[in-house]
């Protein structure tokens, strides 16, 4: 099957609503599974990964939630289209490094993905819009249940599901948030929310996970700890956690607009100025330029404008993507040039910022039609 | 950027440590990393990156040194020690000992609480069931209450009659 064909639009996806979405922009929850016979992929040898493959491939696809869904082994995609997967959140990094023996199956509506041999045989996740935690743990409880019919996983009563790294052991599960946090960073407040955040266990990182910066405004909010606490019990906490920091994040908008309106408009003002008038434009940039654009939208300083588009924009103008639409291999500079094109092309109906937000869209007074 | 040691080339060896609330960047050329050590697979253990310092020491102590092998699928500490990953589920029966410290400090607990998969769990369950029995049946005959202890043989009897059907 053809993975462009598969995926939705990159508009599509961007339309995708959820709850509180004007902060959280998605919402995800993954297991780590491993079957009972079998090394660990790390340690399999080749022909050992391609059988425990062949066993775990036809059982995920069996699924009722997987009819129609996309399935392939990792060595028949492009690097293209695995960097396409990525810059999607369906596959993490390290799965798309690897090759044969390693296989993917998505859902029709890409809800659902599950890599089979990333670092353990099994990696399942549910990915919700806005702030949907409860929900996405609901879904991959249930397939998880389906798939443990026709598996047998590695468990033990003592330490739960057995997996490659000790630091998933027991419930296997990581719950996070991807969330925009304009406000705290502009106001400076981040850092102390970041350590508050650390000391209660969780763990914050930056747009693609571990060990990645947080570009445009963009941090994952997620738990560490899997052994000695119940997965109901996780979510829980972390939605506690985050009803928090969303709080702290409309307070910070909400001060600056009031104390420093200058100084957001400047930012905001500025980044349509430069998204909208480049010639040559990184990526690094562009997001964290994108990122101040949805502020703006946020805030009613662009009152025409939807903010879906900068939601799309911040889609279409990754690497891959923008690749994607070009037969021959671009340099990074002339992906930068390609990506200025396009933004200026897409922000022409964009108007330009308005002096000052009209009453009707003051900060933390829309919520209503985002839910 | 230049390098911190020899000043003169050009960094691109890159670390941060962080210790309680201090943070410290070092940013060192190739050359000085390779004599610092920082590229050394063998002097600097991932085990210790992922898992925290010490975890690697940790571990050999309790597993007989270096040579504790994994009977399942070969795996050895030192394999642990480079990657810090274990090799199949028969690791954590083979390095248990080791393990445990590491996770004590890794997670909130060392025991399991959460899911546990359908097939397993009437098993667990009636695991559990036996041993809370049979505890209750010795105390009750130490008492002397035997009245009491005829009744909870009797419940022993029935739960072991439903686990054997459960397990066939």
């Amino acid at each position: 099957m053809n993975l462009d064909d598969f995926l939705v639009s990159a508009a599509d996806s961007a339309h995708r609503k959820g709850p509180n979405d004007r902060i959280v922009m998605s919402s995800r929850v993954r297991l780590a599974r491993n079957i009972k016979d079998g090394a660990f992929p790390g340690w399999a040898k080749k022909p050992e990964r391609v059988r425990v493959l062949e066993v775990i491939r036809p059982a995920v696809e069996s699924l009722p939630e997987m009819k129609g869904a996309f399935s392939e082994t990792m060595d028949n995609l492009s690097a293209l289209d695995k960097q396409i997967l990525v810059e999607r959140h369906l596959v993490s990094r390290e799965h798309a490094a690897k090759s044969a023996g390693s296989g993917l199956v998505i859902n029709t509506d890409e809800t659902l993905s599950v890599m089979i041999n990333e670092e353990d045989h099994l990696r399942i996740q549910a990915l919700r819009p806005g702030l949907q935690i409860r929900q996405a743990w609901q879904a991959i409880d249930r397939l998880d249940s389906e798939l443990e019919r026709k598996l047998t996983y590695a468990f033990s009563n003592e330490l739960g599901y057995l997996t490659a790294c000790p630091t998933n052991l027991g419930t296997g599960i990581r719950v996070s948030a991807m969330l925009h946090l304009p406000g705290l960073v502009l106001g400076e407040q981040i850092n102390p929310i970041i350590q508050s955040v650390n000391k209660l266990g969780l763990a914050v990182r930056g747009l693609y996970g571990e060990g990645t910066e947080a570009l445009g405004n963009v941090f994952q909010v997620s738990n560490q700890m899997t052994l000695g606490e119940a997965e109901t019990s996780i979510v829980e906490r972390l939605e506690k956690v985050l009803a928090q920091i969303i709080e702290h994040e409309e307070n910070a908008r909400a001060s600056l607009l009031e104390k420093k309106p200058k100084m957001i408009y400047n930012h905001i003002g500025r980044a349509y100025g430069i998204l909208a008038n480049s010639h040559s434009i990184s990526s690094k940039e562009t997001m964290n330029l994108l990122s101040l654009l949805r502020l703006g939208v946020e805030v009613g300083l662009f009152p025409k404008t939807d903010g879906s588009l900068v939601d799309e924009l911040f889609i279409l103008t990754q690497p891959a993507h923008l690749q994607k639409n070009h037969s021959e291999k671009l340099s990074a500079e002339e992906r930068d040039l390609l990506r200025a094109d396009m933004l200026r092309e897409r922000l022409k109906p964009v108007s330009r910022p308005v002096a000052k937000p009209g009453g009707s869209a003051a900060p933390g007074m829309d919520k209503s039609d985002k839910s | 950027m230049l390098c911190c040691i020899c000043k003169e080339k050009n960094a691109t060896v890159h670390l941060t440590q962080i210790q309680g609330e201090k943070m410290q960047k070092v940013d060192l050329c190739e050359e000085c990393a390779k004599t610092k050590g920082v590229n050394d697979q063998t002097g600097f253990s991932l085990a210790d990156l992922l898992l925290g310092l010490g975890a690697s020491q940790e571990l050999e102590q309790s597993v007989g040194g270096a040579d504790a092998k994994c009977v399942q699928c070969g795996f050895t500490h030192t394999d642990f020690k480079k990657s810090g990953r274990l090799g199949c589920s028969e690791c954590y029966v083979t390095f248990a000992e080791g393990l445990g410290g590491l996770l004590k400090s890794m997670h909130k607990g060392t025991k399991h609480v959460g899911k546990v998969p359908e097939s397993l769990r009437t098993k667990r369950d009636m695991t559990e069931q036996l041993t809370a029995l049979q505890k209750k049946l010795n105390k009750a005959i130490a008492s002397e209450n035997f009245e009491a202890a005829a009744q909870l043989r009797d419940e022993i009897k029935q739960v072991n009659v439903q686990f054997t059907a459960a397990v066939v």
